[in-house]
């Protein structure tokens, strides 16, 4: 049973996040809106359900498993990915590299002067 | 070919099995190669299993829309695993309150950078305008890319590339510059990794940086994506478009 309480979970807030989305014409996927739904539902109840924990631990575990089926779609685009080939292949590293460092030397900029004005207060 | 043989080839090929197992195998030969070659990047489970698939489907001709009636009971999992994202998030929900100013500034600056720059460099590079808008939510975990590139205006399974692309590609390069920057916490480490790499960065992190890297690679992969979902569609419309 609880297992089958952890899918029932997901899929009814996956349900109420499409339908808030299509009623409230949002303009962000339905399952993204599931996602917000189930941390309110968790942050009132206090703690997560076993099952839900079950089949959530599950279904990220193999979440790369779940891109292949969609990922596979690229071979429709092969002849627009041959045309752009090298924009494609500068824009990600450039963007990924410059991303990678501004994230991390803000991120470790910002918790070490807390840290230090913690030192500091203590 | 005997008539047989054929008659059931033909039964097995109009079925969704032989593609949702061929789907199956081919990612199990990637977790195996994966392993074999101790987690390098480019022979992620993902990247193989593709590969083996798309040169399966050409090799006997059988379209993308054929392989799809078969894998898409796996594709569907997608939306409920997307979801699931609320656990890591909410497992975390102390730390993320105590740093919330930190975490909350570095995940919008981190999404700027790598949209604009993704646009920037696109742009300067004479990409089309359908181009930039598949490229734009690369950053994001699949299904919610998806959803973005739908949003804007680009091409939802070509965005999935991206966002494989941009997975493998920066899982490798995010430890390497770790080790030049001198990074070496690893909650700095797996929210770096989860927020430019999504599910590999976090898989990645999870078995190469520790359970902290980790568990923070998860927590920034879900916020990522959550914020990115809401910010990126006012950016573009704000940058014209």
């Amino acid at each position: 049973m609880a297992v089958l309480i952890g899918f029932v979970g997901l899929l009814a807030c996956q349900l109420l996040g499409e339908l808030i989305v299509k009623a409230g014409h949002l303009p962000i996927p339905g399952p993204v809106a599931g996602m917000i739904v189930m941390l309110i539902a968790l942050m009132v109840r206090g703690r997560v359900p076993d099952g839900v924990r079950f089949v959530s631990e599950g279904l990220l575990k193999y979440l790369t498993l779940l891109y292949v089926p969609a990922g596979v779609g690229i071979m429709v685009y092969f002849a627009t990915l041959g045309q752009n080939l090298l924009t494609i292949a500068v824009t990600l590293v450039g963007s990924i590299v410059l991303t990678q460092i501004v994230t991390a030397l803000v991120l470790k900029a910002l918790t070490r002067k807390r840290g230090q004005n913690e030192a500091d207060c203590s | 070919m005997t008539p047989a043989i054929d008659q059931l080839w033909v039964y097995l090929t109009s079925e969704p099995l032989l593609n949702l197992l061929l789907t199956f195998v081919a990612y199990m030969v990637g977790v195996t190669l994966h392993r074999f070659f101790r987690g390098f990047a480019l022979f992620h489970p993902v990247i193989v299993a593709t590969t083996l698939i798309v040169l399966t489907l050409l090799g006997t001709g059988t379209s993308y829309a054929r392989y799809f009636d078969g894998a898409q009971f796996i594709h569907f999992l997608l939306g409920p695993a997307t979801v699931a994202l609320a656990i890591p998030l909410y497992d975390h929900l102390g730390k993320v309150r105590q740093m919330l100013f930190p975490i909350m500034s570095a995940c919008v600056i981190g999404i700027l950078v790598a949209a604009v720059t993704t646009l920037g460099i696109a742009y300067a590079m004479g990409a089309s305008h359908e181009l930039l808008m598949t490229l734009a939510p690369r950053s994001v975990t699949t299904p919610i890319a998806m959803g973005v590139a739908d949003e804007l205006g680009g091409i939802p399974s070509l965005a999935v590339g991206f966002v494989m692309l941009t997975g493998a590609v920066g899982a490798t390069t995010g430890p390497l510059l770790f080790k030049l920057l001198r990074i070496d916490d690893p909650a700095v480490q797996g929210f770096t990794m989860g927020l430019s790499a999504h599910g590999f960065g976090t898989a990645q992190s999870f078995s190469t940086l520790g359970p902290v890297a980790g568990a923070f690679a998860g927590l920034s992969m879900g916020l990522t994506g959550l914020v990115t979902a809401f910010l990126l569609p006012v950016l573009v419309m704000w940058l014209g478009g």
